[in-house]
């Protein structure tokens, strides 16, 4: 069937689009990698119990019921691994479900955690933000029993209060950026997110856990695991204070520092992109969430991180959109339509605001040692990325990449593109640019996928003489 | 000031500069780019002969095969993956053998080394190959070298300008190279210039009001994820992979090239299609790679591809490069249109400029390349 709009992505952006869509007459697809609904943030068990703890979990239960009670035609646990454009739309190939035709494309593929590398952060027992919550949404489970909780972010708070709640302690929370700066700019907050904060404040502060702002974990250490971290305070460079590190013992430690949106499919089919404040590479949208290929939207995380609350309003913004575009009347009357626009741009300012105290700090790099790895998955180490540039006259990403082989396992730069990147534009002497980012961004096949269903039906092989008589 | 200007710091252009510059030749490099950021960084590395009918193309691989070995033992083998890891071309059916086995007779007699081998053989050199072949033929000077690193070790030490795009090759009043002008009005002097932008040749010759005719052809590589096992130990081909780069044929043709390498990752190409600058990655090319692939090893139906690149290698209407002076520009020198093939000549290429632009014989009659033959 040939649907109006497909929407990749079922969490609070795309769950929202598709509802919106849906409501106002269009056939809609909705097509996720995750075996339920609700992306990251809504990550639950198969138990409904399990979700009950999570943030706004009612908005994310009327969404669902919403989409129940719809025609949207849904498909779970399926990853898009190719999209093409086609004369009447786009095509995305699924892994394990047949191809998904449709005349629209709604991107809201969301983001995943933003690491920064240091050493011994390719200890077991090192992990990001997303991961210990995904361990603790989707089976209950904390990543360890002493958990040192650092970044930079509002996210760090959830994940730590999720820790305390599922029965882990936690050591101590480390945040980078300096969230007293959210003061200077009063205005800019909704009174629910300093409500939001106070609690968490208050959680952490019932379970005597310590949290510094302006401090990073610069070094992991243990024999087959992590069995401590070295703390240290920041200078408004990055660097860590001299005589200000100390050790935390601890069997887990989560890492992260923002996110990355994750923008396979638009990339393959050109949209255009650039680099937001936090550092990430993030799609051109117009007003109307539309990219620069015409029939491409995209909500959520992929146009900006900026949290849940954005995506929703983002995703019912373009799911007005693409009824319109789709010949349908708009779900909503165009006084509503308003609304949403000024609180999509103030919840954008917001997002800027929290880029701005929560930014990477500027000196990570200084806390790495020449053989502090920056590619985990091929083991290359940061004097090998030096040597690329300094000796081997690498001037981009790309070329790194190519020399060194970073980003080129499993992850294919999703873990360390964005170091490498940023790495590779500090050795030459420059600023990072969005060209350094989409060398490590664009995955042509989106999803690892078996040769044999990549070769596809085997009527369309032309291997077929080489097989024995 | 430069003696010779090499434009392109792609292989080619790298093995330009490095023979120049052991010639006592001063050398600049200008790129609009990185190093090796055209077709350099496009395709496996394939330093081959077996692929080679007789004729001006092979004697120029296998003078570039000794040269490689000299190049891997002055900058090291290890540094540029140098790797003489051999290629084993396959015959599905005894029509396909018998192609096999005259070409094999062809290049054995003028130097080749090549073992023809019947079907029941092949299990030897590669035990996961697809039973019920017809046959094949070993050939053990196919080699392999990681061409970012071998482009970038020939450039060490030499003066390169990334990011320096030449607009235009500026000639005097009587007609001879006097130089480049490159973006934002700089200009660099110099009495030669040689041309080693690939695929952008045709357009750089056309500011020195001279023609070279090279278009692009573009080629896909799927990347696997790594195996554990070594599962593939030599270069494979399907014999039909000599057809896909000898053939006049616009529409899409995939002859198949498997390979494993030193990362565990198993590369698969490799398709050729005349379609311009096209940046597509069509499916239907992709979905043929792969099922070849599958046919000729059908353990490969489970491993995951993670990757796919896309290249432009850039051709001449008779498939052999244009090395040489330039017939109507003085100062002017091309080494371009090398199509797949660019990595595995590219030493012989660049010796040869070096000899020419300085005058010492080259060993060998250089005019199947010259771009005389076109005009």
């Amino acid at each position: 069937m040939n649907h109006d709009v497909a929407v990749v992505g079922a969490g609070p952006a795309g769950l929202a689009t598709a509802v919106t869509a849906a409501r106002a007459g269009c056939r809609v697809a909705l097509l996720d990698s995750a075996p339920r609904l609700g992306g990251q943030f809504w990550r639950h068990g198969a138990s409904e119990s399990s979700g009950r703890e999570h943030q706004a979990w009612s908005v994310f239960a009327a969404l669902r019921a919403d989409l129940l009670d719809s025609e949207v035609d849904y498909t779970a646990a399926a990853a898009v691994w190719f999209v093409e454009s086609t004369p009447d739309g786009f095509r995305l190939q699924v892994t394990g479900h047949p191809p998904v035709r449709a005349r629209r494309l709604v991107v809201a593929t969301g983001a995943y955690d933003r690491a920064l590398p240091f050493p011994g952060w390719d200890l077991p027992g090192v992990v990001t933000p997303g991961a210990a919550q995904a361990l603790l949404k989707g089976s209950g489970v904390a990543v360890g029993a002493r958990v040192v909780v650092a970044g930079a972010g509002p996210f760090l708070l959830p994940v730590a209060t999720g820790l305390l709640a599922a029965g882990a302690r936690v050591a101590g929370v480390y945040e980078a950026g300096e969230p007293l700066r959210y003061a200077r700019r009063p205005g800019a907050i909704a009174l629910g997110k300093l409500a939001e904060a106070a609690r968490y404040a208050a959680t952490l502060a019932r379970h005597r856990v310590p949290y510094r702002t302006g401090h990073a974990v610069v070094a992991a250490h243990g024999e087959s695991a992590v069995s401590s971290v070295e703390v240290g305070r920041l200078d408004r460079h990055g660097a860590v204070v001299s005589g200000s590190r100390r050790s935390i013992g601890c069997d887990a430690v989560t890492v992260g520092y923002g996110f990355t949106p994750q923008l396979e499919l638009p990339l393959a089919l050109g949209c255009g992109t650039w680099l937001d404040v936090d550092g990430s590479l993030v799609l051109e949208v117009d007003v109307a969430g539309r990219t620069t290929v015409p029939g491409v939207y995209a909500a959520g995380e992929v146009t900006g991180v900026g949290g849940a609350d954005l995506a929703l309003t983002e995703g019912r913004l373009v799911g007005a959109v693409v009824a319109l575009a789709s010949g349908r009347r708009s779900p909503y009357p165009d006084s509503v339509l308003t609304r949403m626009l000024d609180r999509r741009a103030s919840q954008r300012r917001f997002a800027r605001l929290m880029h701005e105290v929560h930014a990477p700090p500027a000196g990570w790099p200084s806390w790495l040692d020449d053989s502090t790895l920056v590619c985990r998955c091929e083991e290359v180490p940061l004097a090998r990325v030096r040597a690329a540039v300094t000796d081997l006259g690498a001037t981009d990403a790309r070329t790194v990449r190519g020399l060194c082989r970073t980003g080129m396992g499993w992850c294919q730069g999703r873990t360390c593109g964005y170091a490498t990147a940023a790495l590779t534009a500090r050795l030459g002497g420059r600023a990072l640019t969005a060209a350094d980012l989409v060398a490590y961004a664009r995955r042509p096949i989106a999803q690892p996928v078996p040769l044999a269903e990549l070769a596809g039906p085997a009527d369309q092989s032309g291997g077929k003489r080489y097989r024995p008589a | 000031m430069s003696d010779v200007l090499v434009v392109g710091a792609g292989i080619v252009g790298a093995a330009c500069a490095y023979y120049l510059s052991r010639a006592g030749v001063r050398v600049t490099v200008l790129d609009a780019g990185p190093i090796a950021g055209g077709t350099s960084s496009s395709g496996e590395g394939n330093l081959l002969v077996s692929d080679k009918p007789p004729g001006p193309e092979l004697d120029l691989a296998l003078r570039s095969a000794r040269r490689w070995e000299e190049i891997a033992e002055d900058l090291g083998a290890d540094p540029i993956e140098y790797e003489r890891k051999g290629g084993l071309m396959v015959a599905g059916t005894a029509a396909e053998q018998e192609r096999v086995a005259a070409l094999a007779a062809g290049q054995r007699a003028v130097g080749v080394a090549v073992t023809e081998l019947a079907g029941d053989r092949l299990a030897d050199y590669e035990p996961r190959l697809v039973g019920g072949l017809a046959g094949g033929a070993y050939y053990p000077q196919d080699a392999q070298v990681q061409p970012m690193l071998a482009t970038a070790h020939l450039l060490r030490g030499l003066d390169v300008r990334c990011g320096t795009r030449v607009e235009a090759i500026e000639t005097g009043p009587g007609g001879a190279v006097i130089g480049v002008r490159a973006a934002g009005a700089t200009r660099l002097r110099a009495d030669a210039v040689v041309n080693a932008t690939g695929v952008a040749g045709g357009e750089l010759a056309a500011t020195a009001g001279t023609r070279l005719p090279i278009a692009p052809r573009r080629g896909f590589i799927l990347v696997t994820a790594p195996v554990a096992g070594s599962p593939i130990r030599h270069k494979v081909y399907a014999a039909g992979y000599l057809g896909g780069v000898a053939s006049d044929d616009a529409g899409l043709q995939s002859s198949l090239v498997v390979e494993g390498t030193k990362a565990g990752t198993v590369l698969i190409g490799s398709s050729r299609e005349r379609v311009g600058f096209d940046p597509a990655y069509p499916l239907p090319v992709l979905r043929r790679i792969a099922a070849q692939a599958v046919a000729l090893f059908p353990f490969l139906a489970a491993v995951p591809v993670l990757r796919a690149y896309r290249g432009f290698r850039p051709y001449t209407p008779d498939h052999l490069p244009v090395i040489g002076p330039d017939p109507r520009v003085p100062g002017l020198w091309h080494a371009c249109g090398h199509e797949g093939a660019g990595i595995g000549l590219a030493p012989a290429t660049g010796a040869l400029i070096a000899d020419l632009v300085t005058g010492a014989d080259p060993g060998f009659d250089p005019a199947p390349f010259s771009l005389a033959r076109f005009t």
